[in-house]
């Protein structure tokens, strides 16, 4: 009986497998990594981490929600700014935490509301959300004076905030993060944000935005309010960016650059070499670009951007669907039927 | 019998063209209504206003006595009208099964919607179907799930723009039984270019022509009518007399 085929029961199930095995690699990584690695390396680590998070976020709206987000950057860098002013006016920098994800939550809602209720077609979203980013670039860039304060915390134009102080042992402001137990914190949260992924897409929710994506017209001739849909998981990306840049935070320091034109193409750049469509691909493509950057910039005489850019362009001609679903793909055929 | 949904001097101009006008038209409950017209008489213009695709530039449509123009399409949906579009809009990355769930997922739990996506699978004649992603069905196919998408959450009123387009002989005489068959629980509307089919389910047809009602009768008096062959075949008027009734 056709029914009996791949049941929703077994579906679900096999989501919380993957989150559960997405739980554990981070576990073991972030148990292991510290101990093998110097602390240039962990400090590189976390950055990478942070940067794996944030293609996650986009991975979301992008490949999931079918929203096109030029301005990823825009969450990114507000994540890091609030968790940066929240963190030098509290006493304990735990309290900055949900700040940090909230205020890019908020923001992405409001920009959401009037994309999604204004009726703006899909071209006008990426210039609307590219613009919002480069508004903010240009703000905070220009923020320099001695004016420019939110209560103890100077928003140092393009200096950015240097001072930020690092997470505390929850409740105990005297014991600040040492960069391992950052790194620890940054790989737990992109093992939690993928579990949560995961089950979000698995979730009623998350299968009719998945649904909006293949046919906008049929799931609103269906009932449901395309809208309402699209602000949840556009707002849920923001609040993932935010995270992002909080982790960032912690590891480098916030400035200007991260709401730079350069970070929101490089997420999206990350999101289509993984592939567009899955989840851990755009991790492992953040992970690679990213060390493949930084090698890059050790070479004499070469522009970084320009390797970044050949990548690119080489990845789409060479695997159009991106990493994921080629290795998929091959696994597939490699192994015998039933285990794949 | 009551008036489940009833449009009064609907109008839908896009610039100079008018593409509906003045259509007062009502649709009872239970009642299976054929809708012809040549292309472009304004027939998807009008189901496009009654779905809340398009905001009628005049007029005012009414579900059941309440006053819908403007809505948008998800709330005229949620009201109880379900419809098939003339090229099959569907969910081509889902299974023909994920598809019918996720209709029924608004009014059900998971279990329950899943066996009732089944179960209309199973009546549509494509069980077979069911774990088949629909990007890469026939269109006879498509049409099909289509309709299993519709019809499952069992709407007050199916609006079917041209349901046996593309399909087989075959999957158009099952597809016509299974009109007669809803319309026991569900009013029904139909367009539709084949005769055959026209002949086999309607009681009352509306004949659509540049924008407006041109006749509205019972089929077989509809299909002798002059006039309607006059609109389809583009006879000119001396020749009506030449026309077989």
């Amino acid at each position: 009986m056709p029914g009996e085929g791949p049941g929703r029961a077994s579906a679900n199930g096999r989501a919380a497998f993957e989150a559960a095995l997405g739980l554990l690699a981070a576990g073991i990584a972030a148990w292991w990594l510290p101990q093998m690695l110097e602390l240039f390396s962990i400090i590189n680590a976390t950055v990478y981490t942070a940067m794996a998070v944030l293609a996650l976020s986009l991975a979301l709206v992008w490949g999931f929600g079918g929203i096109l987000c030029f301005g990823q950057a825009a969450f990114f860098g507000l994540g890091g700014y609030a968790y940066a002013v929240a963190a030098l006016n509290l006493p304990d920098t735990t309290y900055a935490v949900p700040i940090a994800i909230l205020v890019p939550s908020l923001a992405a809602a409001a920009l959401g509301y009037v994309m999604f209720f204004g009726r703006i077609s899909d071209v006008y979203m990426g210039v609307i959300t590219l613009t919002v980013t480069l508004i903010l670039f240009n703000f905070v860039n220009s923020t320099a004076g001695e004016e420019w304060r939110i209560g103890a915390a100077p928003l140092g134009g393009f200096n950015g905030i240097p001072t930020t102080p690092p997470l505390n042992l929850p409740g105990d402001p005297g014991t600040p993060l040492a960069p391992e137990q950052i790194f620890v914190l940054a790989v737990l949260c992109l093992g939690l944000c993928y579990a949560l992924c995961k089950l979000v897409l698995r979730s009623r929710f998350g299968r009719v935005v998945v649904a909006i994506r293949e046919n906008e017209l049929r799931a609103a001739l269906l009932g449901y309010d395309v809208r309402l849909y699209k602000l949840g998981i556009f707002t849920i990306g923001g609040a993932m960016a935010g995270l992002a840049g909080l982790l960032f935070a912690n590891c480098v320091f916030v400035s200007p650059t991260m709401f730079s034109l350069a970070y929101s193409g490089q997420i999206i750049i990350w999101v289509m070499v993984g592939g567009i469509g899955t989840l851990l691909g755009p991790v492992i493509g953040a992970m690679l670009l990213q060390a493949l950057t930084a090698w890059v910039g050790t070479l004499p005489e070469i522009n970084p951007n320009l390797i970044l850019g050949l990548v690119l362009l080489v990845a789409v001609l060479a695997i159009p669907r991106g990493l994921q679903p080629t290795v998929a793909g091959w696994l597939r055929r490699r192994l015998p039927e039933d285990a794949a | 019998m009551s008036v489940l949904l009833a449009t009064e001097h609907l109008t839908m101009r896009f610039g100079g063209v008018v593409a509906v006008d003045d259509v007062s038209l009502s649709i009872e409950e239970r009642e299976l209504r054929c809708l012809i017209g040549p292309n472009g008489a304004g027939k998807s213009t009008f189901f496009r206003c009654l779905t809340g695709q398009y905001r009628p530039s005049a007029g005012r449509i009414l579900w059941r006595g309440e006053d819908i123009t403007g809505l948008e399409p998800h709330q005229i949906a949620r009201r109880g009208i379900g419809i098939k579009t003339q090229v099959p809009s569907l969910f081509d990355g889902l299974t023909a099964l994920e598809g019918v769930v996720l209709a029924l997922r608004r009014q059900h739990r998971e279990r329950e919607a899943r066996r009732r996506a089944l179960a209309v699978l199973e009546r549509l004649g494509i069980a077979e179907l069911a774990h088949r992603p629909v990007g890469l069905l026939a269109h006879g196919q498509r049409q099909l799930v289509e309709l299993a998408t519709v019809v499952a959450p069992a709407p007050d009123l199916i609006i079917l723009d041209e349901p046996t387009a593309g399909m087989s002989a075959e999957e158009t005489a099952g597809t016509a039984a299974l009109i007669r068959d809803m319309n026991r629980d569900h009013a029904i509307v139909v367009v539709e270019h084949d005769m055959q089919f026209i002949r086999a389910i309607a009681r009352k047809v509306t004949v659509f022509h540049q924008g407006r009602v041109l006749v509205e009768d019972s089929a077989e008096a509809v299909l002798a009518d002059p006039r309607v062959h006059d609109v389809y075949l583009g006879r000119p008027p001396e020749a009506r007399q030449a026309v077989p009734a």
